[in-house]
């Protein structure tokens, strides 16, 4: 799946929309980043961060318009303090969504921008030996069986399901799928993944490992 | 409409869900359950439930009876007892005022701003009980327990162990998991002890297991009891709580280079619960009959003092296995079975709390045992009984500030009065006992 170019950096939240949403995506700190790492067939979109210096952003648009940086669509995220630097700019994004942000709105951009051109493939499907998740309906299966998941598990058994083999570290994992505000800790990392654990059953329960001193993995990399 | 709430409605449609069960508890612990159909699901989410509340234990107010259920999305579970083909589910709810403020009533909230009390100082309250019952061939009549084992015993083709595994797999279905289970000491005792979690979490999921166990053993036709005394000679059941407190990642209870492995914070929050166990003893021992229990002279300490290793101690620490800073936790072993965990939970907190915000020292450890002392030679060592009824309790109580404030005005009044009434009937009627003793010989 072609990444989407996020400029200059990912803020927490932004990160969490992109993961849970699926997408995947690779942060350039500045043009000349963005330039040496787009694939060889360009970046299929960029979600484009308008701090306090917007020209920073334009610049970035400009070369994109330019055909400097191959980019298919663009979508601007920008404080409301900035919409008037916007006048007569209309042609360098695709989009724009004002930042902060609604999660939910930024999704539906996200959607409605990069997956009409059906440039991004999104998986809507988790296939990982005996588990099944389907992104679209929220439904997960264990060989076949349904699996009754809250929220938030559903959330955390995605996120893990999602990078089979790789590590996460707890704070990782509170990070991307509960988001920075929430206060449990990373206690309550444990108690879902212990939750998890007893839905899947003891058959399938080491789906889920435990990394001693580190964190929890899903399974064994599809890559290796 | 949240991403959670998103996802139950999703999760309904695509189950099949026939009915939707709205849990709640009212102010002396019990469950309380109105269904909706999924049709309305949507707009309860929006709106929420509206219905009378006078009936319910502890609701009822002067000026309005009518309160508000909302369900809380995060605590969707499908019930894995309904019927194949009529799955249901349920969600715990918090009860509202009809402009929306929180019922002063719901015990859930109560919890919830204590908690939050906790939170604002960087703390996570964990909690992980042990749950002891009985299971008894009826409800009504003379208990007759199953089987004549005892504790930690294997036995063949046991009934009760049958049903227990029965629970064990049902509240592990549902997300609750099960640390450790065995028979206890006396015939057709079990216990089940869940493992730890948040202490919001933990009370719905005490509710959820005494609805399981109850549930199972109906459904084979015996019943399950968490009465904390229901046999004259045996022990009695209790609900022994493990309790640690959590900054940010770390354990506060933790200090590995301490004697006993318990952090300032960890003593003084266990000072505080020592200071002020008598004044929230009528919450966590709320019936007559828990008394009977606290009259035992093993698992139900009735004196307020900690040690490592003297089960005659109200409070034990403890020890670990090395390296296990995680674990550090004190264990309070007076509860029992029959609370409202969500206002024990409130209580044992604000108690904990009191003892870190005003830096109580920690008492010396007791390594006597408390049950061989008299009352004088105890005094002398400074250590106090828990209330020996629940009328003596209600006495205490009635004159903790902690505990009017941590309850709130509205459920201490309750409380009391509703408390007050039970005794007074106790106090009216004449036992068994008096008649044994007193008929032949007066």
């Amino acid at each position: 799946m072609d990444p989407l170019l996020v400029f200059p950096t990912a803020p927490p939240e932004l990160a969490q929309v992109l993961d849970l949403g699926g997408w995947a995506w690779k942060a350039s700190p500045d043009l000349d980043t963005a330039r040496a790492e787009q694939p060889s067939d360009g970046w299929v979109g960029a979600v484009v961060v308008a701090g306090d210096e917007t020209e920073e952003a334009f610049r970035l648009c400009r070369s994109i318009r330019s055909g400097d940086i191959h980019v298919g669509s663009v979508l601007l995220l920008i404080g409301g303090g900035h919409l008037a630097s916007l006048d007569f700019r209309e042609d360098l994004f695709d989009d724009f969504c004002l930042n902060p942000f609604h999660p939910v709105e930024l999704e539906a951009r996200l959607k409605h921008l990069f997956r009409r051109s059906g440039q991004v493939a999104r998986a809507e499907v988790i296939e990982y030996g005996p588990l099944g998740m389907n992104l679209e309906t929220y439904q997960a299966v264990i060989e076949g069986k349904p699996l009754d998941l809250t929220y938030m598990e559903y959330e955390l058994l995605k996120f893990l399901a999602s990078h089979p083999g790789k590590v996460f570290t707890r704070e990782t994992l509170l990070s991307r799928v509960w988001g920075y505000d929430y206060y449990g800790g990373a206690r309550t990392v444990d108690v879902h993944v212990r939750r998890l654990r007893s839905k899947l059953g003891e058959e399938h329960a080491s789906l889920i490992q435990t990394v001693r001193s580190v964190g929890y993995s899903f399974g064994t990399s599809r890559w290796v | 409409m949240s991403r959670e709430q998103e996802y139950v409605l999703r999760t309904v449609e695509e189950r099949g869900v026939r009915l939707i069960r709205l849990w709640f508890t009212d102010v002396l612990g019990q469950l309380k359950s109105v269904a909706i159909s999924p049709a309305e699901l949507e707009t309860v989410f929006e709106e929420g439930v509206q219905f009378d509340g006078t009936a319910i234990d502890g609701f009822s107010r002067i000026h309005e009876s009518d309160v508000l259920a909302r369900p809380d999305a995060t605590t969707f579970e499908l019930l894995p007892w309904a019927k194949a083909d009529e799955p249901s589910g349920r969600m715990f709810c918090n009860i509202e005022n009809l402009d929306g403020t929180a019922f002063e009533g719901d015990p859930r909230q109560i919890l919830q701003r204590n908690l939050g009390v906790a939170r604002d100082k960087g703390y996570t309250f964990f909690a992980a009980p042990e749950a002891e019952f009985f299971y008894f061939e009826s409800a009504t009549g003379t208990p007759t327990p199953l089987d004549n084992a005892s504790y930690f015993d294997l036995t063949t083709a046991d009934v009760s162990s049958d049903l227990r595994k029965s629970t064990i797999h049902m509240l592990e279905a549902m997300g609750i998991p099960v640390e450790y289970s065995f028979h206890e000491d006396s015939p057709s005792q079990h216990e089940i002890d869940l493992r730890y979690t948040e202490a919001l979490s933990m009370a719905d999921n005490v509710m959820t297991l005494r609805l399981v166990v109850k549930k199972i053993a109906m459904d084979r036709g015996v019943h399950a009891t968490f009465m904390p005394k229901p046999l004259n000679g045996v022990q009695g059941s209790g609900m022994h709580t493990h309790l640690s407190l959590f900054d940010g990642e770390t354990n506060a209870f933790h200090d590995p280079d301490d004697e006993i492995g318990l952090s300032a914070i960890g003593k003084q929050f266990t000072a505080g619960l020592l200071k002020h166990a008598r004044e929230i003893t009528a919450v966590t021992n709320q019936l007559v009959n828990s008394y009977k229990r606290l009259a035992e002279t093993s698992e139900a300490p009735p004196f307020v003092a900690w040690a490592r290793n003297n089960r005659s101690a109200m409070i034990r620490v403890p020890v670990r296995k090395q390296g296990k800073a995680e674990s550090a936790r004190i264990e309070y072993r007076a509860l029992d079975g029959a609370v409202n965990p969500y206002l024990a939970y409130s209580l044992i907190l604000a108690a904990g709390m009191r003892g870190i915000d005003e830096g109580y020292e920690l008492p010396g450890e007791t390594s006597e045992n408390l049950f061989d002392l008299s009352d004088g030679e105890r005094r002398e060592l400074g250590v106090e009984p828990l209330p020996r009824s629940l009328n003596e309790a209600l006495d205490v109580m009635e004159e903790s500030k902690l505990a009017r404030d941590t309850l709130g005005e509205h459920v201490f009044e309750w409380f009391l009065r509703n408390k007050r009434a039970e005794w007074t009937e106790f106090q009216s009627r004449v036992t068994p006992f008096e008649l044994d003793r007193y008929l032949g010989s007066w």
